[in-house]
């Protein structure tokens, strides 16, 4: 049914859709409104789950990590500082391989001290070993969501749902909502086959020797490489069943004939749409390439998606200080080996919350028609605010 | 009279009848097949001699029962009952980290709770894993009222990192992050008074229990497992290699301890105390100080600061004793002390 919602209460619905066992989280802007819309549920009687609120992120991430373990399907959300106490429970819950879904409303980390929008949070934690989805839409929210679950369940490994603080999480959309028959017929009910169970003792999270411990790593890494596919057909499937879907691992848009191309993630990828649309007649056409799967990374959809491009524009909406743009200098890794490579230009932009107008795609486009540009830039920088020193 | 010819003589006295010659005798019962109970952490392990928190986890898991599920935060526990691909463990155990074994098992009693499941979970942790660093998750697993019985394996310090001071280190003794030197005398801090802290959290039922005395801390455990809510017990377990006594003398120090009055053991209910174990006589400090070698810079009887530090640990069990009413009016031939309030072996009459 389409109805107009916030995307907080929207996540909220999609996730009680989903039927959760066991529901922690600590509040944290800009997930608050989504854990608050999912106690008013529970405290209405309309979704049925042990709902534990928690003294801080660390335990909301060691609550759903037992939950899940004994057999419970689970779900949490946070942001920001939340995604960074949470870091060592998230290595350990994606290292034990346990099936959870988490949803990340991208915020800012402090120092300085900021509430709102980038991916500085999820990216922090790029190497726990986590399935890691962006969202560019609060409809692709929806679904990102409730396909998680499923991903969960067939890897058996966690899934974070990114989606922008804010810009995602706080603004109204008109969402088709699908129905608890729709989901219910669509999402087998959760089975933890290595699940903790007195008729079947197994123990979990032993001491490991060297002797196994890269073979347990390597494993790690082949279930998310293997992660791929699964998440590519899943959202076929959920597309058979709703006519949506939201784009695999990757999608491509706009001009296939352009020679350039623009990658991002999230609601950056919104942005760009409609910059495109308005700003393509004088800037050019661009082909836009939307990253949804950052992990597992989805090396070979992408050198596909950039062949025939002569320049790739990378956006990051974090920066690793000292190196530069992260998903930037990724892209740049996977593509090393292909002939005919397009020039790569990094900018991290919006850092913080700063804004990104439509007018981003025309400047963007202009920019790669400096050729002494550096290789990353902080493209919305306003370097007159710096002391000289700082510049 | 030969042997022999006796056993036939009793055999027949007391109608026992010895098997005919050609008569397979029964496949004789090893040790363990004659365990009388569930044993849900089985010898085989890693822990050192004598070491008295693989002794004390034995007696609780032995009175648990095998309808558990066990969270251990990391430590001494963890890791020598688990070297993969080896575990000692006959209940479904999990160890995530070493803060947080009392929200995974806060997660997995919700899981319990939302399948309709009556198994008890039980969260492990040793001092550093539940008087520090683990401290603020066992707060809220015990705010929140999850039905876990929480046990914590108190040897007075970090020992699976190599012996180094906790919260819960005894005032004055020597740690490799509180060694006793020229300028220190071990310690300067006192040990955290963490079950008046648990305490505060009205919980349905909080005890301190020692390896010296496995009836009581069976009892204990047995009782705790009957509340549906938050339990906790501490248990004083001494640790040889890190108090430095011989491995054989683990039970000696730990009663000593109780005797003293440095580790009282009593039962506290909704935050008050109910019962507690007498002391007929107690023991000097001194006996309990000077079988550990942690405490060995408080022998020396010309330094005036050991005899100074002496008196101090003194003062601390005379208080224990005096607080709790560990001598005198409740000594009781049958410790029998407490027993109508606290219904031994067995849940509160009326629910919790």
């Amino acid at each position: 049914m389409r109805e107009a919602l916030e995307g907080s209460l929207a996540i909220a619905r999609a996730v009680a859709l989903c039927k959760p066992d066991v529901v922690a989280a600590y509040p944290i802007t800009p997930q608050t409104h989504i854990v608050e819309n999912l106690s008013r549920l529970v405290a209405e009687g309309e979704m049925h789950t042990e709902f534990v609120s928690v003294e801080s992120e660390f335990s909301a991430a060691s609550v759903v990590l037992g939950a899940a373990a004994a057999g419970a399907r689970a779900y949490t959300a946070t942001a920001s500082q939340g995604v960074l106490l949470m870091a060592e429970v998230l290595f350990n819950i994606a290292g034990l391989r346990i099936p959870l879904v988490m949803t990340v409303a991208n915020r800012a980390v402090s120092a300085p001290l900021s509430i709102w929008n980038d991916h500085g949070d999820s990216m922090a934690v790029r190497d726990s070993g986590w399935i890691q989805l962006h969202c560019v839409d609060n409809q692709e929210a929806v679904d990102t969501t409730i396909q998680a679950f499923r991903i969960a369940q067939e890897t058996e490994l966690p899934v974070m749902v990114c989606m922008d603080g804010f810009v995602l999480t706080h603004t109204m959309e008109i969402i088709d909502m699908p129905s608890q028959e729709e989901v219910a017929g669509w999402l087998p009910p959760f089975d933890f086959a290595r699940k903790l169970d007195p008729t079947d003792p197994k123990s979990f999270g032993m001491l490991v020797t060297p002797e196994y411990f890269a073979e347990i790593r390597h494993a790690h890494h082949a279930a998310m490489t293997r992660a791929l596919p699964v998440i590519d057909q899943i959202d076929r499937d959920w597309a058979a069943l709703t006519g949506r879907s939201s784009g695999g691992l990757l999608e491509v848009e706009g001009d296939p004939a352009a020679e350039v191309g623009i990658l991002a993630m999230g609601s950056t990828v919104g942005t760009l749409r409609a910059g495109m649309a308005a700003h393509a007649e004088a800037a050019g056409p661009a082909r836009i390439i939307k990253l949804r799967a950052f992990r597992p990374f989805p090396a070979e959809a992408l050198r596909e998606a950039v062949k025939g491009l002569k320049h790739l524009i990378v956006i990051d909406r974090a920066i690793s200080p000292g190196l530069g743009g992260i998903v930037g200098t990724e892209v740049a890794a996977v593509l090393a080996d292909m002939a005919d490579r397009p020039r790569i230009h990094n900018h991290a932009i919006g850092l913080g919350g700063r804004d990104i107008p439509e007018t981003i795609y025309a400047d963007l486009m202009a920019a790669i028609r400096d050729p002494d540009a550096p290789a990353f830039s902080v493209f919305d920088v306003d370097l007159e605010k710096l002391a000289p020193e700082d510049r | 009279m030969t042997d022999e010819t006796r056993l036939s003589e009793l055999r027949a006295k007391f109608g026992r009848v010895p098997p005919a010659p050609d008569e397979p005798s029964p496949k004789p019962l090893t040790l363990r097949e004659k365990q009388p109970r569930f044993e849900g952490l089985v010898s085989g392990h890693r822990a050192c001699q004598g070491c008295g928190e693989a002794l004390a986890a034995r007696l609780v898991m032995e009175s648990a029962g095998p309808d558990v599920m066990v969270a251990n935060a990391t430590g001494c526990l963890e890791v020598f009952t688990t070297p993969w691909p080896q575990s000692a463990w006959h209940v479904p155990w999990i160890h995530s980290l070493f803060e947080n074994a009392p929200a995974v098992a806060s997660g997995m009693e919700a899981a319990m709770k939302a399948q309709g499941k009556k198994t008890k979970v039980l969260a492990f942790g040793g001092d550093g894993g539940t008087y520090d660093i683990g401290f603020q998750a066992l707060s809220g697993m015990l705010e929140r009222y999850h039905n876990i019985l929480y046990v914590c394996y108190d040897n007075e310090a970090y020992m699976n990192t190599g012996i180094q001071r906790s919260s819960s280190t005894p005032h004055a003794a020597s740690t490799t992050t509180s060694p006793a030197g020229k300028d220190r005398m071990g310690k300067r801090h006192l040990k955290k008074d963490l079950l008046s802290i648990i305490a505060a959290h009205h919980v349905p039922y909080a005890a301190s229990a020692s390896v010296a005395f496995p009836a009581d801390l069976q009892r204990k455990v047995r009782y705790a497992m009957g509340i549906e809510g938050p339990t906790f017990i501490v248990v004083h377990s001494p640790c040889p290699l890190g108090w430095k006594h011989a491995s054989a003398l683990t039970i000696e120090v730990a009663r000593r301890a109780v005797e003293c009055g440095l580790f009282p053991l009593v039962e506290l209910e909704r935050g008050s105390l109910s019962n507690v174990m007498p002391i007929r006589s107690p023991r000097p400090v001194r006996d309990y100080l000077e079988v550990q070698g942690r405490f060995a810079h408080l022998m020396k009887d010309k330094d005036p600061r050991a005899e100074k530090e002496r008196d101090h640990l003194q003062a601390l069990a005379d208080y224990n004793i005096a607080t709790f009413g560990l001598a005198g009016a409740a000594q009781d031939a049958n410790d029998t002390g407490g027993a109508a309030a606290v219904g031994r072996g067995g849940p509160l009459v009326g629910g919790m």
